[in-house]
């Protein structure tokens, strides 16, 4: 492809995963020999898996104890990956880049006081004028900070405070979709000349009974102990192991970012987001037109990024799909060694690709019962992410040879 | 690139406004609205949708004329965005599918607490203190229930929109608090200056008004406790304004390319002429003290809409009534507008139908168009006792006959979000 100065590339990274915080435990993750099986948190939620969080220092990227205290780790974990793709970007301390940098993060909402919501249920087993109890004790139980911790914009909103990024500030929701929506819009407004340099990303907390129960409302969970993603079965839940994630990426025009001299790690070619029916095939004739994006690209020099929740139906169409559409090509589920990232992974399917591509990295398989070695590193390489509702998404990306 | 007739002072597309629909507390559809709202109609009252004893806000904005299977604020949002969406398809003279893209500002949902209640009168009893998940889990894998899931997905109200009105392609379900509207308006915008699409449909909608949501305002102060009588309660730029009121509502703009809107025959109502938007890294809660981002947003939708401040002719007033709110946005007009403030006519909609919260940019650019349509100013009502700190011409009261053809909106959320729309008339 030839290079232009409205060409989206990507040149800040900062993930964290159950592998660790920053890019370095994910690069050894994507060049090591063999994979491990990843962290997973088996006890916590019984009879629910989910991968968590690693150890993190909030302090390196939120300095101020009191900016601490005012989140709960939704958005603490947003705020700290987004600090470090900053940081990764040579951006942290550029307070002119901040101020101008446009802002796009796929939220969902913040944690529930899960102690003032079993009090009030508790209490209310014993009474029958429950709306009356509701009253009384949300008025005297609930923290005020808190409704700011849970609403999905005040992630934006503390990284705005925190790392002084006040170009612009917009929140995507609506799960997975979210975060497709984030990056294509942001890939778009640079592409038009709209925007220069935007951060873009979600995070999220899997190791939380409150969305658990929500997923659990379609039985989508997977039980037990960890499988690898393509051998989940309805044996074991619905087959989705959450992960706890914080995925943000710097994109810049590149008359930017070589105007700076900004490292960059990959070029973004396309991306595009779509939904609808998924009965009679519809679901494949969807992601086989947004794998036309990808066209031109040599599968053997491809590596595809599959984002599949390990939902057991569309986990298993999806992997049809890729396989017919990209025969050849080196297919990664990163899902099945991070957990699925909800709103965070596609952008984390993005930066995973980003590293990969820079890196030469000829990545492991994550589960050999279905993905092949890596013959040699991509200069091509495809991400999708398929909600596990709704939404669907894909984006291309190239080695910026 | 075509016609210059049909682009703006940067060669972009110019954005026509072809279609509207809105529904407030004052009732459904644009023409009601409208009478009500210049005849200084309060949609105000006592809120009956759940007990409020003991609550120091008892009174609100709430829609409870439009029928919804179950309540819960899913089923509301989409219910109110599903009228207004095709009365402004209606009004577009557009049939059949949409085919493009959908911009949706809708609320954060979380479950209703009697879906809570629910599950725990079919879970286990507490074994500790604090298991309540753990039981509602319990429960969950024994009986499985795939409303519970669909009712608090944040993608839902996007979905049934998409398939019922055939937009194309993944529809953004955005938020940005109070500014919600405005930024679905922009994010509409900006696709079709792309070049990506010819037409953009945006929809804002809230009906998430419930026991929880209003305490939790309450307990950040954010709301008036003047609670009777209720319509009397919101009085922006009033020296007694104490708090919004928290209220319902929906609206829906079809924007298109002004070439696609006149190829095809469609009346402009109006035009979208520019944009602007700052983050304010202050507070969570709070705007910077100088509104520097304030400012700086106002002043990025003037020039994106390539006009000076002169050219404004009337202000459609974020006007929240809350003490911050109206002297932060007092002093960021002026120091944008100046000397002139004090002739240019603003009011705040907000007076008649509260805060309606994640609809109100949206709800209020239509009414912003509607103004220049009719040549009629929307007034503040209950502005019988004016801060003394506040100058300013606030339409006090009464409706004006009074043709303007450039008009201003703010919106100022929680989390620094900050959005500022320029409409006129007429394209040039």
């Amino acid at each position: 492809m030839s290079k232009s100065d409205n060409d989206v590339v990507i040149t800040g990274v900062g993930i964290v995963t159950c592998h660790g915080v920053g890019k370095e435990p994910h690069i050894a993750l994507l060049s090591a020999a063999d994979v491990e099986p990843p962290k997973v948190e088996t006890e916590r939620f019984k009879p629910y898996p989910v991968h968590p969080m690693p150890e993190i220092d909030w302090s390196q990227q939120i300095a101020k104890r009191g900016d601490q205290r005012q989140m709960e780790n939704w958005q603490r974990l947003g705020v700290f990956a987004a600090g470090l793709a900053l940081d990764d970007a040579g951006l942290k301390d550029n307070a002119e880049a901040c101020a101008t940098m446009d802002m796009i993060v796929a939220a969902g909402g913040g944690e529930r006081d899960i102690k003032v919501d079993s009090l009030i249920v508790d209490e209310a087993l014993k009474r029958n004028d429950r709306e009356t109890l509701l009253n009384e004790k949300l008025t005297t139980e609930l923290r005020p900070t808190l409704f700011l911790a849970q609403l999905s914009n005040l992630l934006a909103g503390n990284i705005s405070i925190v790392h002084k990024v006040t170009g612009s500030s917009r929140t995507f929701m609506g799960e997975e979709a979210a975060g497709i929506s984030a990056v294509e819009t942001a890939y778009h407004r640079i592409r038009s000349g709209q925007s220069t340099h935007s951060l873009v990303g979600g995070a999220f907390v899997a190791e939380r009974a409150d969305i658990i129960l929500l997923v659990e409302g379609i039985r989508a969970h997977a039980t037990g102990s960890w499988h690898p993603l393509w051998q989940r079965s309805a044996d074991n839940g619905g087959g989705m192991i959450m992960g706890s994630v914080g995925a943000f990426l710097v994109l810049e025009s590149r008359a930017n970012a070589e105007a700076r001299g900004a490292h960059i790690y990959a070029t973004i070619d396309a991306v595009e987001g779509d939904r609808g029916s998924r009965d009679d095939g519809k679901l494949e004739q969807r992601l086989e037109r947004l794998s036309m994006l990808a066209l031109d690209a040599d599968p053997a020099q491809t590596l595809v990024f599959s984002g599949a929740s390990g939902l057991v139906d569309p986990t298993a169409r999806e992997r049809d799909v890729i396989q017919k559409t990209f025969p050849g090509a080196t297919l990664r589920g990163y899902g099945g060694v991070t957990g699925h990232g909800m709103e965070a992974q596609f952008p984390l399917g993005l930066a995973l690709a980003a590293l990969a591509l820079d890196g030469d990295l000829r990545v492991p398989s994550f589960d050999s019962s279905l993905e092949q070695p890596m013959p040699a590193p991509a200069n091509r390489a495809v991400v999708t992410t398929v909600g596990y509702t709704r939404g669907e998404g894909l984006a291309v990306l190239s080695l910026n040879a | 690139m075509s016609d210059n007739r049909f682009t703006d002072h940067l060669g972009r597309p110019i954005i026509a406004v072809t279609g509207m629909g809105v529904i407030t507390s004052l009732g459904q559809g644009l023409q009601d609205n409208w009478a009500a709202l210049t005849s200084g109609t309060s949609g105000i009252h006592k809120i009956t949708r759940f007990p409020t004893e003991g609550l120091s806000t008892r009174i609100s904005g709430t829609v409870d004329f439009i029928d919804v299977p179950v309540e819960n604020a899913v089923e509301r949002s989409y219910a109110f965005a599903r009228e207004t969406t095709a009365e402004a398809i209606a009004q577009a003279g557009l049939s059949g599918d949409f085919e493009g893209p959908l911009f949706l500002a809708a609320p954060p949902v979380e479950p209703e607490w009697s879906a809570r209640f629910a599950l725990a009168d079919r879970a286990p009893p507490s074994q500790v203190e604090g298991d309540a998940y753990d039981r509602f889990l319990t429960a969950m894998r024994q009986r499985p229930d795939p409303a519970f899931l669909e009712a608090v997905q944040f993608g839902s109200i996007s979905e049934r929109l998409s398939d019922r009105f055939g937009t194309r392609g993944l529809p953004v379900t955005l938020s940005t608090a109070c500014a919600s509207g405005a930024t679905a308006i922009q994010l509409g915008v900006e696709a079709i200056r792309q070049g990506r699409t010819d037409r953009s449909l945006v929809v804002a909608t809230d009906g998430s008004v419930s026991a929880e949501a209003l305490i939790r305002f309450s307990l950040l102060s954010a709301l008036s406790t003047q609670n009777d009588p209720p319509e009397k309660a919101s009085k922006p730029f009033s020296k007694d304004r104490d708090g919004f009121v928290i209220a319902e509502g929906a609206a829906t703009l079809v924007l298109e390319s002004l070439e696609s809107a006149v190829a095809r025959g469609a009346k402009v109502l109006g035009i979208l002429k520019g944009c602007g938007e700052k983050a304010d890294h202050f507070h969570r809660t709070r705007s910077s003290p100088d509104g520097g981002p304030a400012i700086a947003t106002i002043r990025a939708a003037l020039e994106d809409a390539g006009m000076d401040e002169t050219a404004i002719g009337y202000i459609n007033a974020h006007g929240t009534s809350t003490p911050e709110n109206d002297k932060m946005e007092y002093g960021s007009m002026l120091a944008v507008f100046g000397e002139r403030l004090k002739d240019i006519p603003v009011s705040s909609n907000k007076s008649m139908i509260g805060h309606t919260l994640t609809a109100a940019g949206a709800v209020e650019a239509v009414f912003s168009i509607q103004t220049m349509l009719t040549g009629t100013l929307p007034p503040t009502i209950n502005y019988v006792n004016p801060d003394p700190t506040i100058v300013l011409d606030v339409v006090p009261n009464q409706k004006r006959d009074q043709q303007v053809r450039a008009v201003l909106s703010n919106s100022f959320g929680f989390g620094g979000q900050n959005a500022s729309l320029v409409m006129t008339l007429e394209p040039a």
